[in-house]
């Protein structure tokens, strides 16, 4: 298990060193940072085994995190704990950084002591945490608040605690979806998938049970053939269902009854959170297409023509549409035209970046841009980093629809109609690449 | 500001800092103590020693205030150890606080006490810990059990002697889930220091327990759980079916350390599962989306799954065989993920998607990063070999990339070429030329040696091959070990090739091996090479020009024993760095070696079966403990045999076996059967070899030959061959004047004294008698081979019989093998001992040892009378009575004739 937790700042000093294991010495603080902070070369694996210790480390913004053992751990363990830790502390003390640890290290400390022992990670939810770590001490619980604690932290609920009321019960999903597209000059999708996030913020009083419905194929199929069609209370046909490669849930998802009946249900966590993590690869709407085309003139220059286009309704919007064309080296200088929008090239991040802030569907527009060259006698030649793309539209480009959250509360007096519940899809680009 | 006055000589700032804590310590008011802590606990972050100050942080201790008792429960876990006798002063407090009505503070003190490693402590620590196990509320319960874990790490024998075993055991049942995670994550560590205790007591009503918990329990406690469940071994196909129902829903965790153990889990139990059943095809099924998920994750997740993901393809293949998009490299990916994925996309490259690999490959080799570059030229070289309807393409692109000039890419690309040479021999070498250009920018070993190689093996068609390769010979001290070996290669073939233009050449590099160079390698090929184009030209070409075996399609495949053991530890460390926990581990923890379960009720071959295949093609890469062996170029061996190489790689090598010298020493880096284990590819005795142990039996009964019975056996001793005879007198009268002698048989065996037998035998009289034999005689084939005709005459008669001769008396005592190879013991088991031991009193020597798939093998070295050489691989199965022979794959050698009916020996150990 993990013997010892370092947070390190930029330079190598340690602000956070906690030891759990009698076989992690003060000298693996100074081998890590020796060996990985201060290497000379690109870390080259985020594990790193320096005389039979083994380091894992992960980085957020300039603050290393690295747990430390001997032992043969649960590797995807010891990383998943790492985000996690980084979880906590966000949600204690927001952004990661040398300051705000430096502030916050004895809070840190009692965390450490909490989540983790004997380097067996324990109860990491900061709903629970937050009511029994409080930097404030403990003062004046009653029996009936000190048992209420325990009881959730170890609990199957542990996530959400009793005795929460709200006025009004409200709830907002948000589909947020970011596709990924990988694409030959000629126009051929070398790969695509879209990687999506049902994230939930529930306002909901008491332990309220939850389902939640979408338009995947299995279920309406399950569904279609059962001849109960309207579970959403309205009919699917005329919808298209979507397939869904894989997803996962948040722990409060009873995955023994969606792997049996596919339905999903939980009791939330209160506040804002993921619900699931889904992945679909097929029949995905792609919101814009690239169209590169780069010629060679001489060994001096360079002529490069994008045209991208709107795949979607002409009545949605795209927003925040931003185009990466990557420029050699030894490009001297720039010349650019743009139909749309703004282009600029920009010299320290080798690209001329055009940025269009609003672009409906169907339609499509052009840069063209000559770039001149320094002529070099680098043998090597330029490698053509791809066109990458960002943008944001109103929809779901995996096709992907709610189609009901069901709510209920049996002990407290307000049903499913009682809720107020909030809807919207977002899709961003992932890695959105056409190569040139 | 005032300083205090102890300022003065030998006082340091840092004496004053402590000293102003101190005063701080003691302060009357709580907050100031607190702020106070506060800063010590700073300034022990960043390693100040502050341990002066334990007894003022210790009095803090008494405090209501759970932050500041918490902040010195810390400092006591950091000092106790250096300070045992302040230590103490802790314990009332600690003892009083696991009475606190408060859960949160008795956990605490708990928790911390286990901290504490200060025997003092310790003792104290049983009694409150007993309480805790039995607390009313589950956050002190679980602290408890993960509490019994530090103590066994302490004491070993007092968590024992407490009985707290027990206790934890207990825990497994407990109706809060997080307990009974902890409980299995504590007992699961304590197990692993006794290996063989069955601490843990995984019967089918406790695996029942665990199932219903990991339903309930947070994801780490899922995580402890399914990590010990994967150490379960089910009865049956049923209950390994029932598990793997109720770990599936597992896989669309969130949390990518809950979906790998549980693949584990599942992969594990797998093998138990008919291969048939449909539930074993949706098993597969719906391993692969899981999989292809966890690539979504942040990039660590990612290179763990990767590199996990590496052993699933090779252990099963159609998990993934239709994914290899989704291992397509990113431009932004991190470096470590980039190499992860190629790896992986070699491995799942077929001729469905080639072309999509081929155009990926492609872009990736035009990269920045040196290390992937290289990588991925190496990939489509492995992509020809691989899929032969690509290898066009791949030699064209390569021959693209060469154009490129840049340094490391064409070595790499000449690499690869070799590779794709011996593959489809007499097929490209059209390239041959291009390739040529490149030669003098060529400075790493693997390169040069590859580039050394073309020019030796197509020397027929470089016209100026000589004068290249003397180019190398000036500096040929200087090169490494594998360049020399390859030249000295090249330049016998080439002496081959063209005889007459190339003596001088030959005879320079010959004497570099043998007389200047301090290699035993280099000087035992020298020797070797020296006496066969000295005394045979012919078979010289014969052998150093012999075809060479193709090579294999797979690369780097990881040692199947090695895979399974790995397979058993997805998702840990060991997965990471493909290698075995004890390997990266100190102490007794891992030693432990896993296994894959067995199915039950069904021969062994149900399972194991194809990964033996498999092993024929494994290639190991460098470093492993085979690829030392197959790599001429190492270092010095671990483990060399007693004589010096070089006496025997002179003498008896040379002598009348060699012309089963077959040798070509560039078949190390693509080697693709076992034959290279010997060093050379030499010796190539197709045989089935039996070896047949006769008891004394009766080669001539009484009835046959009127009174006269002849029983009798073969033997050897002190080296000399003997034939030990027992003759009865059945008849009534007595016999004399016996004299024996031997038809011409495959081995020329004679006797080399008149039979013993100077007295008349009487009548029911026996006499034994020992007739010294050698193998002088007069050769004639015998059918079986290892047939022998004898006749025996007496006053009475003639009379004829026939034996069979056991093939290990022919087996010489100088059949041990040792001189240009390295052998190694591989894997030593107390079985193999008893085998290897028995059969070395028979003169058969075992060169090398290693254990695939449970199955020891050894391979065997052998040597007649008449000098041939003869290899074998000795396969044992454990609790399997028969032990397969092999010999090794067939190579064209002139007496192969001879050699395909020899022998048929059968081990009877």
């Amino acid at each position: 298990m993990i013997g010892g937790l370092f947070i390190y700042n930029h330079k190598g000093e340690v602000l956070i060193s906690r030891v759990y294991r009698d076989d992690i010495g003060r000298n693996a603080v100074d081998a890590f940072r020796v060996n990985v902070i201060h290497a000379r070369q690109q870390v080259r694996s985020p594990v790193t085994n320096i005389a039979r210790t083994s380091f894992f480390h992960v980085k957020r913004s300039n603050i290393w995190l690295a747990a430390v053992t001997k032992q043969n751990v649960n590797a995807a363990m010891v990383f998943e704990f790492l985000y996690k830790m980084c979880d906590v502390m966000a949600s204690y003390f927001g952004k990661i950084s040398e300051e705000n640890i430096k502030n916050n290290f004895v809070l840190i400390y009692e965390l450490l002591d909490e989540i983790l022992d004997f380097g067996y990670p324990q109860n990491s939810e900061t709903g629970s945490l937050k009511t029994f770590i409080t930097q404030q001490g403990i003062k004046g619980q009653t029996k009936e608040e000190q048992s209420q604690i325990t009881s959730q932290v170890t609990g199957q609920i542990g996530w959400r605690r009793e005795g929460i009321k709200y006025r009004r019960n409200e709830l907002f999903l948000d589909v947020l979806e970011s596709v990924n597209l990988l694409m030959s000059p000629q126009g051929q999708v070398l790969s695509a998938h879209v990687s999506g996030r049902v994230v939930m913020k529930s306002y909901l009083s008491g332990m309220p049970e939850c389902k939640f419905g979408m338009n995947d194929k299995i279920i309406i199929d399950k569904a279609g053939k059962g001849g109960v069609t309207n579970e959403a209370g309205k009919s699917t046909s005329g919808k298209q269902s979507i397939a869904i490669d894989d997803c996962t849930f948040n722990q409060c998802v009873r995955l023994s009854k969606f792997d049996s009946e596919r339905s999903i249900s939980f009791i939330p966590p209160d506040g804002e959170y993921e619900l699931m993590r889904y992945r679909t690869t097929k029949d995905i709407i792609l919101p814009f297409r690239v169209i590169p085309l780069v010629r060679e003139v001489g060994r001096t220059k360079l002529e490069v023509k994008v045209v991208i286009k709107s795949n979607f309704k002409p009545s949605l919007l795209a927003q925040k549409i931003e185009v990466r064309i990557p420029t050699p080296l030894n490009t001297s200088g720039v010349q650019v035209i743009c139909m749309k929008g703004k282009a600029k090239y920009k010299a320290s991040e080798n690209a001329i970046v055009w940025k269009i802030k609003r672009m409906a569907g169907m339609k499509e527009s052009q840069i063209s841009a000559e770039i001149e060259l320094l002529p070099t006698n680098d043998k090597k030649k330029w490698a053509r980093p791809p066109i990458s793309m960002n943008f944001e539209v109103p929809f779901a480009p995996s096709g992907l629809k709610v189609r009901y959250l069901k709510v209920f509360e049996s002990k407290l007096n307000y049903s499913d109609h009682d809720v107020i519940k909030w809807v919207r899809y977002i899709g961003r680009s992932g890695i959105y690449e056409t190569r040139c | 500001r005032y300083f205090p006055l102890l300022h003065g000589p030998g006082v340091t700032p840092k004496t004053i800092i402590i000293f102003e804590l101190k005063a701080e310590l003691n302060n009357e008011k709580k907050e100031k103590r607190k702020e106070a802590v506060k800063k010590v606990i700073a300034a022990m972050t960043v390693g100040k020693d502050v341990s002066s100050l334990f007894p003022d942080v210790v009095n803090c201790m008494q405090t209501d205030n759970l932050e500041l008792k918490k902040l010195v429960y810390l400092y006591l876990m950091n000092y106790a150890k250096s300070q045992p006798d302040m230590a103490i002063m802790a314990v009332n407090s600690f003892v009083k606080d696991c009475e606190d009505p408060n859960p949160l503070i008795r956990a605490l003190a708990v928790r911390t006490m286990g901290c504490i490693r200060v025997d003092k402590i310790t003792e104290y620590l049983c009694e409150p810990l007993r309480k805790c196990l039995k607390d009313e509320d589950p956050y002190v319960r679980k602290t408890a059990a993960v509490c019994v874990a530090k103590l066994h790490d302490i004491n070993a024998q007092m968590v024992e002697d407490q009985g707290f075993l027990d206790s934890l055991r207990d825990l497994i049942a407990d109706s809060n889930p997080m307990v009974v995670a902890n409980a299995v994550a504590a007992l699961s560590e304590i197990s692993e220091s006794h290996p063989n205790s069955n601490l843990l007591d995984l019967n089918p009503q406790n695996i029942n327990k665990l199932l219903t918990a990991l339903n309930e329990c947070t994801e780490w406690g899922q995580i402890f759980i399914l990590d010990c469940l994967s150490n379960y071994n089910p009865k049956d196909e049923r209950e390994a079916q029932s598990i793997c129902e109720r770990v599936t829903p597992r896989l669309s965790h969130a949390n990518s350390a809950v979906v790998l153990s549980a693949v584990k889990v599942l992969m594990k139990f797998l093998e138990l599962l008919p291969k048939e059943s449909d539930y074993y095809n949706t098993l597969l099924k719906k391993l692969s989306p899981p999989l292809v998920t966890l690539l979504s994750g942040e990039p660590e997740v990612q290179y763990v799954a990767l590199r996990n993901i590496n052993l699933i393809v090779q252990k099963r293949p159609e998990i993934l065989k239709q994914e290899i998009k989704v291992f397509f490299v990113k431009y932004n990916d991190p470096i470590y993920v980039k190499l992860e994925k190629l790896d992986i996309m070699i491995r799942l490259a077929s001729q469905a998607n080639i072309a999509q690999v081929l155009a990926e490959l492609k872009e990736y080799a035009t990269e920045v990063d040196v290390d992937f570059v290289r990588k991925a030229v190496r990939a489509i070289g492995r992509c020809a070999i691989k899929v032969e309807q690509s290898a066009e393409r791949c030699v064209s692109t390569l021959l693209d990339l060469i154009q490129t000039k840049v340094n490391y890419v064409v070595q790499e690309a000449i690499v690869v070429i070799r590779d794709i040479f011996r593959k489809y021999p007499n097929k490209y070498e059209s390239i041959i030329a291009t390739l040529c250009e490149n030669l003098d920018s060529l400075d790493e070993p693997d390169a040069r040696a590859a580039m050394i190689w073309i020019v030796g093996e197509y020397a027929e068609r470089i016209d100026n091959a000589d004068e290249l390769l003397e180019s190398f010979l000036e500096g040929f001290h200087d090169e490494s070990t594998q360049v020399q070996l390859t030249l000295l290669t090249a330049i016998v073939k080439l002496f081959l090739k063209k005889p007459s233009e190339t003596q001088e050449l030959v005879q320079q590099v010959l004497s570099l091996a043998t007389q200047d160079s301090d290699n035993p390698d280099l000087r035992d090929r020298g020797y070797i090479y020296w006496r066969l184009l000295s005394t045979d030209p012919v078979t010289a070409k014969e052998v150093v020009l012999s075809e060479k075996p193709l090579i294999s399609e797979e690369t780097d495949l990881i040692e199947p024993t090695l895979l399974d053991e790995l397979i058993c530890h997805i998702g840990s460390l060991a997965s990471v760095y493909h290698k075995p926990p004890n390997a990266f581990v100190e102490g007794s923890h891992g030693i432990h070696r896993k296994h894959l379960p067995i199915q039950h009720g069904s021969p062994v071959s149900a399972g194991p079966a194809a990964p033996i295949e498999q092993a024929q093609s494994v290639i190991p890469s460098q470093g492993d403990l085979l690829g030392d062996l197959l790599n001429l170029d190492l270092g010095p061996p671990v483990n060399v045999p007693q004589q010096s190489s070089m006496q025997m790689g002179a003498v008896d090598l040379l002598g009348g076996g060699l012309d089963s010298l077959v040798s070509d020493g560039h078949s190390h880096r693509i080697a693709n059967n076992r034959v290279y284990l010997f060093g050379l590819e030499c010796l190539h005795v197709h045989i089935s070899l039996f070896i047949v142990y006769l008891f004394p039996q009766i080669w001539l009964p009484a009835v046959k030959a009127k009174g006269l019975e002849i029983s009798g056996t073969f033997s050897r001793r002190q080296g000399q061959m003997y034939m030990d005879m027992t003759f009865t007198n059945k008849a009534l009268q007595h016999m004399t004047d016996f004299a024996i002698q031997f038809n011409k048989n495959s081995f020329g065996v004679i006797p080399t004294t008149p039979l013993p037998i100077h007295t008349p035998l009487m009548p029911s009289q026996s006499i034994e008698v020992s007739l010294p034999l050698n193998t002088i005689g007069p050769v004639m084939k015998m059918d079986p081979l290892n047939n022998l005709q004898v006749a025996v005459k007496n006053n009475i008669d003639v009379f004829y019989f026939s034996g069979l001769i056991p093939l290990n008396i022919f087996f010489v005592e100088d059949g041990k093998m040792g001189t240009f190879l390295y052998f190694f013991i591989f894997f030593m088991s107390k079985d193999i001992y008893t085998v290897s031991g028995k059969l070395q009193n028979d003169n058969i020597y075992t060169i090398a040892k290693r254990n695939v798939e449970g199955q020891d093998m050894l391979y065997q070295s052998l040597k007649l009378t008449n000098g041939i050489w003869i290899l074998a691989e000795l396969r044992i199965q454990p609790g399997n009575p028969n032990y397969t022979v092999k010999h090794p794959p067939n190579l064209n050698s002139p007496h192969s004739e001879l050699r395909s009916h020899l022998l048929f020996l059968s081990v009877e150990v």
